[in-house]
């Protein structure tokens, strides 16, 4: 009697909730399919208000849903797995991960969307806003109507309302694809001037208010890309600076030309690899490594650098061609050094996740996380640098000695150990501009012969000897590139600025601020 | 002075075709002398971080054949140079791997220029050249085997899949490259193809930046730009070496996913992959003749292989280096056959040898010096490997003269 019972409810519990799961049931099998049929599977378990569904979509997405040699399918979360239909744990054996195509991603997109858009997560609403927007689909109307109701954070709400409009332009009501073409127009979106353009075709009927609807935007948009033009020229000028403030040390006050610049740049970069790697065996500080490089590598680029002075600089001093052609020897060594020990191949140096992806500013002014800290980066390497030179002991001394030699000596400075440490500063800068640069660029052996040539146009084109100078060049070299870049390209814009910078180094020699009194004569 | 005597006598030879005299008057093949294989790749410069792993192909292949007895009974034996990444230097290595250490044959070159450089050459020494990479065509050489992939077995193709409904039915391209010959020549191609295929000009975008560009923020935003014209966009990226580590991080950061604008590599494998997070780049394609995630049996003992001969489990292989073990069988097939190593004779036995090659098919070097090849498209996985989301239904013929190069018209097929 009792067992009789207890079958009796479960069979009822087994019951229910699997008439509601029938369709729900009958798309999974796709799933296990060609990309034509995951596609298809994908599309219907979207259009269903199933929230099981979820699970097994973002499974897929992300490569965890196993399939078992029947097609049944299992999901792995970490190193347990369960049935999906069971919800059982179940075992790993014979399973076969699941491989999607870009044509399965994007369904899968815009069916998660449509399953998020009432997620009580704030950041799933946000991105479901974006997936159902990239989806434009008429049927999504009703959904994008009843969330934006619900909505109350603005953010979200005006990525819906975007969706919304899109999602309508889409429909087959003229009225309603005027209110969209409307809302479209009123954004300031390139996303939303690509969606106008493209219904352009299929509505000749509408074109006019189209036509409005993007001239509306573009208005917008002109000042926008003229601000990101900026950021890319500024953030190339900052990069520029970095690189070229160790110059700006050894060659510009000191007056060596180091053609191992860019060596002790790349080795900078290396310490960087070698923090990162030393960090890994301790799971909490390997979000540190990176500022935690900043000063190491400033140490070894500082102790190769007084190294390189004391053992063979300071003998060459006042004999600028032997010097040259002796640090452009020891740059290669070091490069075919550093070849030997880590190998041809790249290193690895991860971004730390407040590196990646894009800021959006006041306006909506586009930023790349990276490229902003390195921006910021090198104005405060720039700041130490001068404060180093004007408000220290060493700083004095170092303008002693490249002003006078002979009255700094005689009063009592060791001009020599001046001398080491000057470019051991100017090398240690170096090394900090690598580890900025391993954000950017490659970390290989080559890394800088890249940036030689450009740190030495600066430091010239700025005035030797000015840090003034050094920062102006550096910006606008960054500046006058990026602006020509989209007319000339990319090739040309290098050669028109290296011409206009000749031209200019030609009129005034003595660069953008040139040094005036006794000590431009030393 | 006395290094050029050999030269002129060896020129003069090949001029009048006595190449069977060459045996009595070269010393070094007296009967169990070793053969002489030279290795012609960059050790040094930007173009050491792809070509080392050739010149540890090659050794680990000359390694397993000694292993296994040699040729005709000989030893071989490795002479390896280095090129420095420096183009003009390659013509003078070469010279002296001809004329100084006498081989009988060689493996190198990775870009064009490199190729281009040494070609004469090998031509005026009539010297044997294995070259395995990917390459514009336009060339065949009687002194140099094409083991990598012509444009329509590895371009035309991926363009096509990028135009299909799994590629995502893309009605604008954007052609990025590298400025110099290999990208120049297939994007002169690719257009052509295009408009052939009812593409506007106005769809097509073309960019060039310099080796080793780094800083790609502008260009990024420009093809967001043109993506942003209301039709579906591609990138077709033809950029070689070290500047794809820093345009991959920018797609990313800048927020490119492939599901909104898909990019395809013809220079990108499992090498390049090795330098950086591949997380936010998963879907992106390359378009190859080899993936190290191939499943064949080949295949499973190539990496075996070359994992055991450069002593690291998670080394990875590529498709260069699978063009340079293949082509290393097929020319010690050949001088088996041939029974010699003179070039002659080897060139001969060459045409027609097939191999089992580590791609999954047979593989078969034609008369016109190219291999047949497979297609495969990989989209990158976020472990660095490539997931194979379509391929040609078996090799194909090279057309190393492509017909969407108008001045190819009057010329003979072969």
């Amino acid at each position: 009697m009792k067992n009789t019972l207890l079958a009796f409810l479960l069979l009822l519990a087994a019951a229910l909730p699997a008439r509601a799961q029938d369709a729900f049931v009958a798309a999974l099998p796709g799933l296990a399919g060609n990309f034509n049929a995951q596609a298809e599977a994908v599309e219907r378990l979207g259009a269903l208000a199933d929230p099981r569904a979820i699970p097994v979509l973002r499974a897929l997405t992300d490569g965890r849903l196993l399939k078992r040699p029947d097609n049944t399918l299992v999901i792995r979360e970490g190193t347990t797995t369960t049935d999906v239909l069971t919800g059982a744990a179940t075992d790993a054996a014979g399973t076969e991960a699941l491989r999607i195509n870009n044509r399965v991603r994007v369904a899968l997109r815009g069916a998660l969307g449509r399953l998020q858009l009432v997620s009580p997560d704030p950041a799933e609403r946000l991105a479901a806003a974006e997936a159902v927007f990239r989806t434009r689909s008429a049927d999504n109307v009703p959904l994008l109507d009843a969330a934006l109701a619900r909505e109350t954070v603005p953010r979200i709400r005006d990525r819906m309302a975007i969706a919304l409009a899109a999602s309508r332009l889409m429909a087959s009501d003229p009225a309603a694809k005027l209110l969209g073409v409307e809302a479209l127009g009123a954004s300031a979106s390139p996303e939303a001037r690509a969606v106008l353009l493209e219904a352009r075709a299929a509505n000749p009927d509408i074109l006019p208010q189209i036509e409005a609807a993007v001239a509306a935007i573009d208005r917008r948009l002109a000042v926008r890309r003229a601000a990101e033009t900026f950021f890319q020229g500024l953030s190339l000028g900052s990069v520029l600076l970095l690189a070229a403030l160790g110059l700006a040390v050894t060659f510009g006050v000191m007056g060596v030309i180091n053609m191992a610049h860019g060596e002790f740049v790349m080795l900078g970069a290396y310490t960087t690899f070698i923090v990162q790697e030393a960090c890994r065996g301790i799971p909490w500080l390997l979000p540190w490594s990176l500022p935690l490089s900043v000063p190491a590598a400033f140490l070894v680029a500082a102790l190769c650098g007084a190294a390189m002075e004391r053992g063979l600089i300071r003998h060459l001093y006042g004999r600028p061609l032997e010097t040259l052609l002796m640090t452009f020897g020891v740059g290669m060594m070091i490069q075919q050094s550093v070849r030997l020990v880590f190998g041809a191949q790249n290193r690895e140096v991860l971004s730390p996740p407040w590196m990646q992806g894009t800021l959006l500013l006041p306006f909506d002014i586009p930023v790349t996380q990276n490229r902003l800290w390195i921006l910021a980066f090198s104005l405060v390497v720039l700041g130490l640098t001068v404060a180093a030179i004007r408000f220290t002991r060493f700083g004095l001394e170092m303008r002693a000695v490249t002003q006078k030699r002979a009255i700094a000596s005689s009063m009592g400075i060791r001009t020599g150990r001046v001398d080491a440490l000057t470019f051991a500063f100017g090398s240690g800068i170096a090394g900090i501009a690598g580890v900025a640069l391993s954000q950017i660029d490659n970390v290989s052996p080559n890394l800088g012969t890249g940036y030689i040539i450009d740190s030495f146009l600066v430091v010239v084109f700025g005035g030797v000897g000015s840090l003034a100078g050094t920062l102006v060049g550096a910006f606008g070299l960054g500046l006058v590139n990026k602006i020509l870049e989209p007319w000339a390209g990319a090739v040309l814009a290098k050669v028109f600025v290296l011409i206009a910078a000749m031209i200019f180094i030609q009129r005034r020699p003595r660069g953008l601020f040139a040094q005036k009194g006794r000590a431009a004569e030393a | 002075m006395n290094h050029r005597m050999p030269i002129t006598r060896r020129a003069a030879l090949a001029t009048f075709g006595v190449a069977l005299a060459a045996p009595a008057i070269r010393p070094s093949f007296a009967q169990g002398a070793p053969i002489k294989v030279g290795v012609l790749h960059s050790l040094s410069g930007t173009m050491a971080i792809s070509e080392t792993a050739l010149r540890d192909t090659v050794l680990m292949m000359v390694e397993a054949q000694n292993a296994k007895g040699g040729i005709l009974g000989r030893r071989l034996e490795a002479v390896v140079v280095d090129p420095a990444s420096n183009w003009p230097l390659f013509a003078e290595k070469a010279r002296e791997l001809l004329a100084v250490s006498r081989v009988d044959v060689t493996f190198g070159c990775w870009t064009s220029v490199s190729r281009k450089s040494v070609l004469p050459v090998f031509e005026e020494l009539n010297g044997l050249l294995f070259y395995p990479v990917q390459y514009e065509g336009e060339e065949e050489s009687r002194n140099i085997f094409y083991t990598g992939a012509a444009p329509n077995q590895q371009a035309i193709p991926a363009v096509e899949y990028l135009m299909s409904a799994d590629g995502g039915s893309a009605k604008r391209i954007a052609l990025l490259g590298t400025d110099y010959v290999y990208p120049r020549t297939t994007n002169r191609i690719l257009r052509a193809f295009l408009i052939s295929k009812g593409i506007p000009e106005s769809d097509i975008m073309e960019e060039y930046t310099p080796f080793g560009h780094s800083d790609w923020q502008g260009i990024v935003s420009r093809v967001k730009r043109f993506a942003g014209e209301g039709k579906k966009t591609a990138i077709v990226s033809t950029i070689n070496g070290d500047a794809n580590v820093p345009f991959y991080r920018e797609l990313g950061n800048q927020g490119i996913k492939a599901e909104d604008i898909p990019s395809v590599a013809f220079s990108v494998g499992e090498e390049e992959l090795a330098g950086i997070d591949t997380r936010p780049l998963v879907g992106h394609l390359a378009a190859w003749n080899y993936f190290m995630s191939v499943d064949s049996p080949a295949n499973t003992a190539f990496k075996t292989m070359w994992q055991a001969y450069i002593k690291n489990p998670r080394r990875v292989t590529n498709d260069p280096m699978e063009a340079t073990l293949v082509g290393f069988q097929m020319w010690a097939q050949a001088v088996a056959q041939a029974g010699t190593t003179n070039v002659d004779a080897v060139r001969t036995a060459m045409y027609g040898q097939k191999v089992d090659a580590p791609c999954g098919y047979t593989l078969e070097m034609h008369r016109n010096h190219h291999l047949s090849k497979p297609v495969m498209i990989g989209e990158v996985q976020a472990d660095g490997q490539f997931n194979i989301v379509w391929k040609t239904p078996g090799p194909i013929v090279a057309e190393n003269w492509s017909p969407f190069i108008p001045e190819n018209a009057n010329r003979r097929r072969g």
